[in-house]
């Protein structure tokens, strides 16, 4: 029953479905090291994918389908700098607000172009790229190495971003932020400057989760088609405890909890397909209550700075 | 003097003026991104408001019944974020009181309208709360930020409505994703005939001014108030019980919430479908905010945002104009609302973080 083409199968559906969160969770992870949560990255998600698509159909090229996709996410996160750090908004509102216009605004853009009954978009798509050596490893080579290049950014990104937080100057200013902003500021850091690069940095690899979505998956544009992968992303932020690496694995984690809905059905379990669906959240929660409770958000998170300019 | 009183008097209405500035800029920017669309402004908002409130009738039977969900998850939001709890998970207590509700109504036949139908919204109440208690649960004993907690719960109160519209609940003809209608007996009554507005919008109503009263004359309501204010935490302890007061917080909210799912189901559905709820839970946010958190500010946004959200199907029809485009007038709404309140620097929706929770309070507003 558990022949080598079923695990595989299912492996590679776990780092298909857990990639686009991984790339948007290791960009909230930079943001939310800095004191910034931003519920709004479901609106980037969401604007990179229409991005994505709007500039793939435009060049017949899914690689600039990417870049474009980047330049809406980071552009929605802008919107989300503005007020978070520009005008000292509260951060879950701001948040909520950019999500619902992202979504709304790009089924409102969607249909401006493309009608509103029309049919389904058929986007240039990216086909996997498989490594040449390591795609030949048995079981992990194909999951893993044979995959679309968004993939193999993420994977780069986790040890990179790590080597940034935690080994660079930069980083360590970074994380100052978001832990004692009072002493980082005291010792020369521009916060509203950190924090705005850390959100825009966030929005683009958001972007990038969308066009991912758009042209690695789907192959079309649909209107919500993030479908809460934003909102996912930042519990697996909590999950993989603000660390790039563990973040990637908690993205994976959840991938693999998705895809055991195909690997439900090629096992033939009679199991209503719904509680499937419900089942990454479910784990997640469980995951979260599990080991969650030991480690610890960063200190200035969703914190406002000034501190006390709300106050008259 | 009379001077002084006049500024004072401008000075009490700040709360006021900050949502209407947002209305106005709102509308502005709305517009503006309507004609770059390619649309007419101006025969968009005049198809709105006809769609919203031509007449009584479609002021009662449009607006006002989109109004009640809207109110009641509004509310739902807005006590939780006056204490601090950021319950963003009224979407999903909705749904498990319009499951639970459903499920009454649907065996309860037999029953008298007078004991069945109190007992379908009391049902509707205890499932929402019930759901919002997990999160209270796992912020009290485990810190685990409600933020992403009720976030996570949506997602699967959906799932599980779509399983049982799939499976248990399922019409008896098991043709179409829905459950049968429920009993006559489980059904709210209208306010009168030709009109669609049911007794609903009376307890959305009621619970308004109810948590009015208690927010403004209860200890609970001072204690709730207390917690959600900035920097109050220590203060608040030795006279309050923190704990149970934000575990109550969560159940009230998602009480009303999960009334909200049941109100939609007895008053307006009669049934139960998979996409039930348009996001009424995530509106919900912004119709708290713009209301300045306040029971009674909420109630005019509600009417605002349902006027809104029953005016797009006239816009629709008759200018054109996508239904999605409200989505994205809503997002205005509140970005607007949070300038202009930085603005004037003061007034409602000023929220304020205090804890490394992410705790938060209106702050300005007296109740």
């Amino acid at each position: 029953m558990f022949d080598s083409s079923v695990v595989e199968a299912f492996l590679e559906a776990s780092v298909r479905l857990g990639v686009p969160l991984a790339l948007a969770a290791l960009g909230e992870t930079v943001s939310e090291r800095c004191g910034v949560i931003n519920i709004g990255l479901e609106g980037s998600i969401i604007a990179g994918a229409l991005g994505g698509a709007l500039g793939a159909l435009a060049y017949a090229s899914p690689g600039v389908g990417v870049m474009t996709g980047a330049a809406a996410g980071a552009g929605v996160a802008l919107v989300f700098a503005a007020f978070v750090v520009g005008l000292n908004t509260d951060q879950i509102i701001t948040g909520t607000a950019v999500t619902l216009g992202g979504l709304g605004f790009t089924a409102a853009l969607y249909q401006v172009r493309f009608g509103t009954t029309g049919s389904a978009l058929t986007l240039p798509t990216f086909s996997a790229t498989p490594i040449p050596g390591l795609a030949d490893i048995p079981l992990l080579g194909p999951a893993f190495f044979d995959q679309p290049p968004t993939a193999y950014l993420a994977y780069l990104l986790a040890p990179a971003l790590w080597w940034f937080l935690f080994r660079t100057e930069w980083g360590l200013e970074l994380r100052a932020v978001g832990e004692e902003p009072a002493a980082a500021e005291a010792a020369g850091v521009r916060i509203g400057w950190v924090r705005t690069w850390a959100i825009l940095f966030a929005g683009l690899l958001a972007g990038v989760a969308g066009a991912h979505l758009a042209l690695a998956h789907a192959g079309t544009f649909a209107e919500g088609m993030s479908a809460g992968r934003g909102f996912i992303a930042i519990a697996v932020v909590v999950l993989g405890r603000w660390n790039p690496p563990l973040v990637l694995a908690a993205a994976l984690f959840f991938g693999a909890a998705s895809a055991l809905q195909f690997l439900m059905q090629t096992l033939g379990l009679d199991v209503p397909y719904q509680l499937f669906l419900a089942l990454p959240y479910v784990l997640t929660l469980a995951a979260l209550a599990g080991w969650v409770g030991r480690s610890r958000a960063p200190a200035a998170l969703a914190l406002p700075w000034p501190r006390d300019a709300t106050r008259p | 003097m009379s001077e002084i009183v006049g500024v004072r008097t401008i000075w009490r209405l700040r709360p006021l003026l900050s949502p209407l500035l947002a209305i106005g800029v709102t509308l502005g920017v709305a517009g503006l991104a309507l004609w770059v669309g390619g649309y007419d402004p101006v025969a968009a908002l005049r198809a709105l408001v006809r769609g919203a409130a031509g007449s009584p009738e479609t002021l009662a039977s449009i607006t006002m019944v989109r109004t009640v969900p809207l109110l009641l998850t509004g509310l739902a939001v807005a006590v939780a974020f006056r204490a601090g709890v950021w319950n963003i998970g009224a979407e999903g207590q909705l749904y498990a009181g319009a499951v639970v509700a459903t499920a009454l109504g649907l065996v309860g036949g037999g029953l008298p309208a007078g004991v069945l139908l109190p007992l379908v919204l009391l049902g509707a109440v205890f499932a929402g709360a019930a759901w919002a208690w997990i999160p209270a649960w796992m912020k009290v004993r485990l810190g685990v930020s409600e933020v992403i907690t009720t976030l996570l719960l949506n997602f699967v109160a959906i799932d599980l409505t779509a399983w049982m519209v799939h499976g248990p609940l399922q019409e008896a003809r098991g043709v179409f994703p829905q459950s049968d209608p429920i009993v006559a007996e489980a059904r709210l009554p209208t306010l009168g005939p030709g009109t669609r507005l049911h007794a609903g919008f009376l307890l959305a109503i009621a619970a308004a001014v109810g948590l009015w009263v208690m927010l403004r004359w209860t200890r609970a309501g001072f204690g709730l108030r207390a917690i959600g204010a900035p920097g109050n935490a220590g203060a608040v302890s030795g006279k309050f019980d923190v704990v149970r007061l934000t575990v109550g917080v969560f159940l009230l909210s998602g009480g009303l919430a999960g009334l909200a799912g049941g109100v939609e189901v007895s008053g307006v559905t009669f049934a139960l479908y998979e996409n039930l709820s348009p996001g009424h839970g995530y509106t919900a946010i912004a119709v708290a905010l713009l209301g300045g958190l306040h029971p009674v500010g909420v109630v005019a946004t509600a009417v605002f945002f349902g006027a809104l959200e029953g005016g797009a199907g006239a816009m629709q029809r008759d200018a054109g104009i996508p239904a999605a485009w409200v989505g994205g007038i809503e997002a205005l709404v509140i970005l607007s609302a949070l300038a202009m309140d930085r603005a004037l620097r003061s007034g409602p929706a000023v929220m304020v973080s205090t804890g490394n929770s992410g705790r938060s309070t209106s702050s300005g507003l007296d109740v």
